[in-house]
């Protein structure tokens, strides 16, 4: 049995059959994806459980990160800062070296392949010295709103690929090669979405401290402002006056400005009301993150602006209903109505919530379709046909 | 029983998508940008959303439809783009004429343009289907009835939307093959008739396997 095989009791039927039948097309070809660094979400998530089946299926994969030094790093890191849309300073010397270290990588790195996938900034300028093969830039995040200066210094870049990967039409920009649209996925054989028993979700529960006594709300997200935190305990405190709740917001905090007075406020929410809970939870507390949902009753995303998070997702292959802002890829994760809300404001928030905490028999409804939705869209079963379909076509 | 020279050959498919640098923020943007738009566009926001849209989604028909009716809000335009079938028509370029016809006439109507909400922007894309061969092949209408019931769902799609929409194959390729492999003209012409707008793949596929077991009940295999 393969490690493919495993996914049979998970993905659609036929799922595995497709995917098998397109490997078939393509065994023997060389693969290479290049990011820049193999731990935290995004590409490091999805190659790590992407590339050894790649393998066993035949297709010679391999997976590259890219090196240097502290200013590399911290170049890299603005420069897709400000390709996101924030206000960074870069100046025409951090990047040189930026593209320097690239040429540098390039010397040491083995990138003759039939395809190469190179994700998100650190290693794009790698396209530079580009041998033989197809080259394709896959691109996580929102592009959409890039300042002037930083996209002006990239595109030139990007349109040296054969062509680009966005997670939605709405992130990408205008480029002079074809955009291919490919949503991301979770996997749901991990720690974080494999199936627990209500033991072990009990037990992890005691450990972070939050009792099972009540119907439980949940947000899982970063402690940022376009997560919408506060919007959140807003939302739990106008369900708090009709429904005994508790709410707990879990996420990893990290150390910039924004996070530290984001998490600050919350703190201060969270001082006098014991139903709060403010967790926050180190990069690699998967499993602890499935055992909250699975406990939540509800799962809130209440995001503002968001580029492709999968916490909804993930809390729809839980059964959980969620509501959800209507950032980046929520509107394509929760179909309103059927797998849950999409709500524009806090008051919108509560108001979904109290409706389906009086409405137990719909939580179960929309746990249900969350679970099939996401089994169909957003299962890694279906990112590997995307995979395997774009491979096909790029290299025929 | 009777036994096809030729076997079927269920064939699967998977959409890749392709973002197009065209988009429509109103109602006149959309009639626009229609009327420029290639032919495999139109087919991907009609046809195609045969494809990707599971019987959880919401049914409006095409993408046109849903846009107005979600992101506009102009519930009026959306039931009159979500009425057209897009099998009625023998081509991509008629289609488009009577999309844009729609959107010309609503707009005559009105005395501001509706736009999308905030974000609800209208993304025109396109599709590459790669194809791909699946199971045994058939040669009686036994093992075509243990194919089809087994087959992934993009098989039905391939061979029932893909093959006459945009391959030109206008009976589909069920129907031709009964009709011509097998000699059931009959079955060939009921399959033919099928409804397979407004529906999803495995309805269709249940239509497909009840019309199959009448013929093999009857004998007429």
């Amino acid at each position: 049995m393969t490690r493919l095989d495993e996914y049979r009791q998970v993905a659609p039927p036929g799922a595995v059959d497709i995917i098998l039948k397109l490997a078939e097309r393509v065994r023997g070809r060389r693969a290479l994806h290049v990011s820049g660094g193999r731990f935290g979400g995004g590409a490091a998530d999805i190659l790590r459980a992407a590339v050894p089946i790649l393998n066993d299926l035949g297709i010679d994969t391999r997976w590259e990160i890219t090196g240097g030094d502290p200013g590399f790093y911290s170049t890299a890191r603005a420069l897709q800062a400000a390709l996101e849309g924030s206000e960074r300073v870069l100046t025409d010397e951090a990047l040189a070296h930026y593209v320097e270290m690239n040429r540098v990588n390039a010397k040491k790195l083995d990138l003759h392949a039939d395809l190469v996938v190179v994700h998100d900034v650190p290693p794009a300028s790698l396209v530079a010295s580009r041998a033989d093969g197809r080259w394709i830039w896959r691109c996580h995040f929102d592009l959409s709103r890039a300042q002037r200066r930083a996209w002006s210094f990239f595109r030139q870049y990007v349109n040296q690929y054969d062509a680009a990967v966005v997670s939605l039409p709405d992130f990408g920009r205008r480029l002079a090669i074809p955009q291919f649209v490919v949503h991301p996925s979770i996997d749901p054989l991990s720690e974080k979405n494999r199936d627990l028993p209500p033991r072990e979700v009990a037990s992890i529960l005691t450990s972070l401290r939050v009792p099972q006594d009540k119907p439980l709300l949940l947000q899982v997200g970063a402690f940022t402002r376009s997560q919408d935190p506060l919007g959140v305990v807003n939302a739990y405190r106008l369900v708090k006056k009709h429904y005994d709740v508790r709410l707990v917001l879990a996420g990893t905090a990290a150390d910039d400005r924004e996070s530290l007075e984001v998490l600050a406020d919350l703190r201060q929410a969270a001082h006098h009301d014991p139903d709060i809970s403010l967790l926050e939870l180190p990069p690699d507390a998967h499993v602890q993150i499935n055992a909250l949902q699975r406990a939540a009753t509800i799962a809130v995303q209440k995001a503002v602006r968001e580029s492709f998070g999968l916490s909804a997702a993930e809390a729809m292959w839980k059964g959980k209903p969620v509501v959800a802002g209507v950032g980046g890829g929520l509107v394509q994760q929760v179909i309103h109505d059927v797998t849950g809300y999409r709500v524009q404001s806090v008051e919108g928030a509560a108001f979904r919530i109290r409706h389906l905490l009086n409405t137990p028999e719909l939580i179960a409804r929309m746990g249900t379709a969350g679970r099939e939705h996401v089994r169909r869209g957003f299962l890694i079963t279906r990112h590997l046909t995307d995979y395997l379909a774009l491979l096909i076509h790029l290299t025929a | 029983m009777r036994t096809a020279e030729h076997p079927f050959v269920f064939t699967g498919c998977v959409e890749l998508r392709e973002s197009l640098d065209t988009q429509a923020l109103d109602e006149r943007e959309l009639r626009d940008r229609l009327e420029e738009v290639p032919a495999g566009s139109i087919f991907y926001h009609t046809h195609g959303y045969f494809l990707r849209h599971r019987p959880l989604t919401t049914a409006w028909g095409n993408d046109f439809a849903r846009w107005a009716a979600v992101e506009v809000r102009d519930l009026a335009l959306a039931e009159r783009l979500a009425v057209v079938d897009p099998f009625e028509f023998r081509s991509l370029e008629e289609l488009r004429e009577e999309l844009v016809t729609i959107l010309h006439d609503h707009l005559r109507r009105l005395t501001t343009v509706p736009r999308a909400e905030l974000g609800g922007i209208f993304y025109f894309q396109q599709s590459h289907i790669v194809q791909v061969e699946l199971g045994s092949p058939a040669r009686t209408l036994a093992e075509f009835r243990e194919g089809l019931a087994t087959v992934d769902a993009s098989a039905i799609y391939f061979h029932m939307v893909e093959a006459r929409a945009r391959l030109g194959r206008r009976s589909g390729d069920f129907a031709e093959w009964l009709r011509t492999s097998l000699g059931l003209p009959a079955l060939a012409e009921r399959v033919e008739r099928i409804d397979t707008y407004m529906t999803s793949l495995e309805r269709v596929r249940a239509r497909l396997l009840s019309l199959v077991d009448d013929a093999l009940e009857n004998g007429a295999a």
